[in-house]
């Protein structure tokens, strides 16, 4: 466990970087975030995959796979990968300060 | 007063809980079971088809016969259920009220989610074995193979037999070494994974099983195109692996019934439930079992076996109005096949990872390590499925929970 300090305020992240206290996120914490996790700039769309798995987490207690981000979204699995490069659901989990999906076994 | 059960599905799940649930329940309680068809498969059988160590017909009995006397089988498809009004839609435009619903429905094999899968080249080079038709025109294709890239992909999770790939990775290297054209195929395994499997002991043991095999292992490959025509895997992020044959595992969902009921399931179609009690969220009267559910747990047959007594008894307990029981572990335990007639087995539930040691203590079956007692296991494994796992009965030395004694945690 380590801390990290974005948009001002220091945060306890685990050793993969994704928050241990949801709670402690705010949005102008997420442009850092993604720039740290080699994302680059934040547009509408990456704001609509981020507000929905903040969404999702908040009602389910889990971020959302990748296939099921596809389904409900409104943002295809194609544009996840063009959007959040290599891993969608876990990229969009970090920088939307929840914890990295449950994987399936 | 009469209570009635109605049982959505007559796979594993619906008729183990079925069988159990006549013999807990008295001759008050009606128990009906509902399916689309008369075929039942033995699932963990599609496995052997390719390789021509098992034939179709042997695998399938009728799901009516597999029911005891007592219980009513209803041969129709499901439309929706209305969670509202406790009440069954069927296909054949009836309808059933129940007092509690089982949701035994299964995972459903779903192609079509994945561009160009089920286009040009489905079928003649590119095959799935997760269903009787496909392991059947892949022996054929396996058959006719005498050399080249054979690919093996896992498109994404969950699915169901999550070993099953790595399974026929194994027995394709041991089928075509039979063959004595080993040196002119080479077998790769692409997966999403970061890994050969998701628990970390076991991923490492079978990792390296791939390895000692010569099976190529390509990870966090997310499959978004399968090009039958020009013959590749197509990644997301735009990596490609070239085969002249290719084995795709599709990607699963849940039942269409079940995405036709609203607020029954999540966004695959899966019921989300309690993961001890195996109710279901939606309702007090809705309970999960098998593959249908939305539960951290594999999707294989030794879980919704392993769930058939919690079940049963929270189905009783919830009639009676009493308290649920929450202790459904998560027990999971899988042969898998390594080819040579050898085979391993692992067993892990919701905390415990699979570990080396022995099943189900020190005495027994060895666990995380090739032998030919496992193999012998597995074989045996068929008949104790249609004589005793689906009546409902208990296997002997087998309990729900998972047994510590014998496992070697300092592995970890």
């Amino acid at each position: 466990m380590s801390t990290k300090v974005y948009a001002g305020t220091e945060v306890p992240v685990n050793d993969e970087g994704f928050f241990v206290e949801p709670g402690q996120w705010s949005e102008d914490m997420a442009p850092e975030i993604a720039r740290e996790a080699g994302v680059g700039d934040l547009t509408d769309r990456h704001w609509q995959v981020i507000r929905f798995m903040r969404a999702e987490f908040a009602e389910k207690g889990t971020g959302p796979t990748v296939r099921a981000l596809g389904k409900t979204s409104g943002v295809s699995v194609k544009e996840l990968y063009q959007l959040f490069p290599k891993g969608p659901a876990k990229l969009a989990a970090r920088i939307a300060g929840i914890p990295k999906p449950r994987g399936c076994i | 007063m009469t209570k009635r059960i109605v049982i959505l599905g007559g796979g594993t799940g619906g008729t183990l809980a079925a069988n159990r649930l006549r013999r807990a329940l008295d001759a008050e309680c009606e128990i009906t079971v509902v399916d689309r068809d008369d075929d039942h498969v033995y699932q963990p059988g599609l496995l052997f088809v390719p390789f021509g160590l098992a034939h179709a017909d042997d695998l399938v009995r009728s799901r009516r016969r597999q029911l005891h006397d007592g219980i009513t089988y209803r041969g129709s498809g499901v439309d929706r259920v209305d969670v509202e009004a406790d009440r069954v839609h069927l296909a054949d435009g009836g309808t059933l009220g129940y007092d509690v619903l089982i949701i035994a429905t299964g995972a459903r094999l779903v192609p079509e989610e994945t561009d160009g899968l089920t286009g040009p080249g489905w079928m003649s080079k590119v095959f799935s074995f997760y269903d009787l038709e496909g392991a059947t025109a892949l022996a054929r294709a396996l058959e006719e193979f005498d050399g080249g890239r054979l690919v093996v992909n896992v498109v994404d999770l969950p699915i169901k037999c999550p070993v099953a790939p790595l399974e026929f990775c194994f027995l394709a290297d041991w089928y075509f070494q039979e063959r004595g054209i080993r040196d002119r195929v080479s077998l790769t395994y692409v997966t999403p994974l970061d890994g050969a499997f998701t628990k970390p002991v076991a991923s490492r043991a079978l990792a390296g099983m791939l390895q000692d095999k010569g099976i190529e292992l390509v990870t966090e490959f997310n499959t978004g195109e399968v090009d039958g025509g020009a013959g590749k895997l197509i990644s997301y992020d735009e990596r490609e692996v070239e085969f002249d044959l290719a084995v795709v595992v599709p990607v699963h969902g849940g039942a269409e019934c079940v995405e036709r009921s609203w607020g029954l399931g999540d966004a695959l179609g899966f019921v989300p439930a309690d993961e001890h009690t195996l109710r279901s969220k939606v309702r007090e009267n809705i309970f999960v079992i098998g593959d249908a559910a939305a539960i951290p747990t594999s999707k294989a047959g030794s879980v919704t076996h392993f769930e058939g007594e919690v079940l049963t008894r929270n189905v009783a307990r919830f009639l009676a109005g009493e308290e649920l029981d929450a202790s459904f572990d998560g027990h999971t335990n899988c042969f898998i096949e390594s080819g040579f007639g050898k085979a391993l087995l692992i067993d892990f539930n919701y905390d415990t990872e699979p570990l080396p040691g022995h099943y189900p203590s020190a005495v027994g079956l060895p666990l995380l390590a090739e032998s030919r007692l496992n193999h012998l296991g597995k074989l045996m494994f068929s008949w104790l499925y249609w004589h005793s796992l689906l009546p409902g009965r208990d296997l002997p030395g087998v309990s729900a929970a998972m047994p510590v004694a014998g496992k070697r945690f300092e592995a970890r």
